[in-house]
């Protein structure tokens, strides 16, 4: 439980430490049309997309870090 | 959502639906009930039990509260089957900066869950389950995002299946093997790291990758690779196509064998064929449809979205031991490793409000 915070909270500082290193935003608004579009969101349904991470999490002995669509159901 | 898993004798299937509903400029509430209806006879059930049914009613709730670039979610999720009941809660902040090119997510949750044995009213026992989960959102490029996610989870309690069981070496049955209940330990301890990335191709489509590396206190250590790619057909957006290729691989738990020497042979014994060594393919398609305005639900954009996948799993160490019949004599430990194909579906519809 400790060590897990530990990690968290060390990883949580580089992450910091990393990002003061840069010197300005390097794309601005103006240049993220491309990102925009929806089809570069990483899941363009995060609903259908969790119940899939919800097949694999079942069949599958690894979980987690799916990212924004989250997993997980409570349920075993 | 429809959606619907059917392979190894087992179909789930069943509608989820999700309501969201923004409440002036800065709340957002969601609400989603979730149907799985089991029914069949995976291996397990084929060897050493009869088929059944079952249902698990999943309710959950959300809210989102967003202030400047910082958004905090909380979240409720009760799930229930006749044997089993779950309970989860969790928190996440969410913070923009770098001039909105990084985004930081932290996300905590806890959840309890009573076990029960039907046809076994003394049978009780609980576990518990803790989730330690960052992603870093990073925009590269004008064309590329990249995503790097953590998480922790720590289980505690009541892990094992209270109907399965693990067969071993019996000279004096007539197969030559005998069932004996599973035991796992009563904690786990599992680390995952992925990180995704997903570029805009020079013509109007993009490509996504993602590794994850897992690993757990049980010996279990997982690789998994992923790709899409996503093509719209036209530039308003009618239609959007998917393709999905994805690889898995695990090694087993310290404590899993799909035959052990004698009974009680180990402290721990498992034989989850979801804890053997194993790999799996995916194969998947989808298309999103945009409906016309005529069609329209609300006068907002709505989506038809239907997603197949295949999946093939093929076990090194788990065995059918289904083969067995009087015309044979196939010793213990010599049968087939066991394989078999799943089909998963989704077709949802989407309007955004």
């Amino acid at each position: 439980m400790f060590s897990t915070l530990r990690r968290l909270a060390l990883l949580g500082t580089g992450m910091a430490l990393l990002s003061g290193c840069s010197v300005s935003p390097w794309v601005a608004p103006y240049e993220r049309h491309y990102l925009a579009d929806p089809i570069m969101a990483f899941e363009m349904d995060p609903v259908a997309a969790g119940y899939m991470n919800h097949v694999y999490e079942a069949r599958e002995a690894a979980r987690g870090a799916e990212g924004g669509s989250g997993g997980g159901c409570g349920c075993n | 959502m429809y959606h619907s898993y059917s392979g190894g004798g087992v179909t789930i299937d069943g509608p989820s639906i999700l309501v969201r509903k923004n409440v002036g400029n800065s709340v957002s509430l969601s609400a989603n009930y979730y149907v799985d209806m089991i029914s069949g006879a995976s291996i397990d059930v084929e060897a050493t039990a009869s088929p059944y049914s079952e249902q698990r009613d999943e309710y959950s709730l959300g809210a989102d509260y967003l202030v400047d670039k910082t958004t905090v979610s909380i979240g409720y999720t009760n799930s229930s089957e006749n044997d089993y009941q779950a309970e989860t809660v969790a928190f996440g902040i969410s913070q923009a900066f770098f001039g909105e090119l990084s985004t930081l997510d932290m996300r905590v949750s806890f959840g309890n869950d009573d076990v029960f044995r039907n046809g076994d009213p003394d049978f009780a026992a609980d576990a518990q389950h803790r989730r330690y989960a960052v992603n870093w959102n990073q925009i590269l490029t004008t064309k590329l995002i990249a995503e790097l996610s953590v998480e922790t989870v720590a289980d505690e309690g009541f892990l094992n299946n209270p109907y399965r069981t693990v067969r071993y070496a019996d000279p004096a049955s007539a197969l030559g093997f005998s069932y004996q209940p599973e035991i796992y330990p009563t904690t786990r301890n599992s680390d995952a790291v992925a990180l995704r990335a997903k570029y805009r191709l020079p013509y109007r489509a993009a490509i996504r990758a993602e590794y994850r590396r897992y690993a757990d206190s049980w010996g279990v250590e997982a690789d998994n690779i992923e790709f899409r790619y996503t093509h719209p057909l036209r530039e308003q957006d009618e239609w959007i196509l998917e393709g999905k290729l994805r690889f898995y691989q695990q090694d087993a738990a310290d404590f899993y064998s799909d035959l052990f020497p004698y009974r009680d042979a180990t402290n721990f014994r498992a034989r989850d064929k979801e804890l053997s060594n194993f790999s799996d393919i995916s194969i998947g398609i989808g298309v999103a449809y945009v409906l016309p305005e005529r069609w329209s639900l609300f006068d907002r954009k709505n989506t038809i979205n239907f997603y197949w996948d295949h999946i093939l799993f093929e076990y090194d160490d788990f065995r059918d031991v289904t083969v067995h019949n009087p015309e044979n004599t196939i010793a213990p430990g010599e049968e087939p490793g066991y394989s078999f194909g799943a089909n998963v579906i989704r077709l949802f519809w989407s309007v955004r409000l």
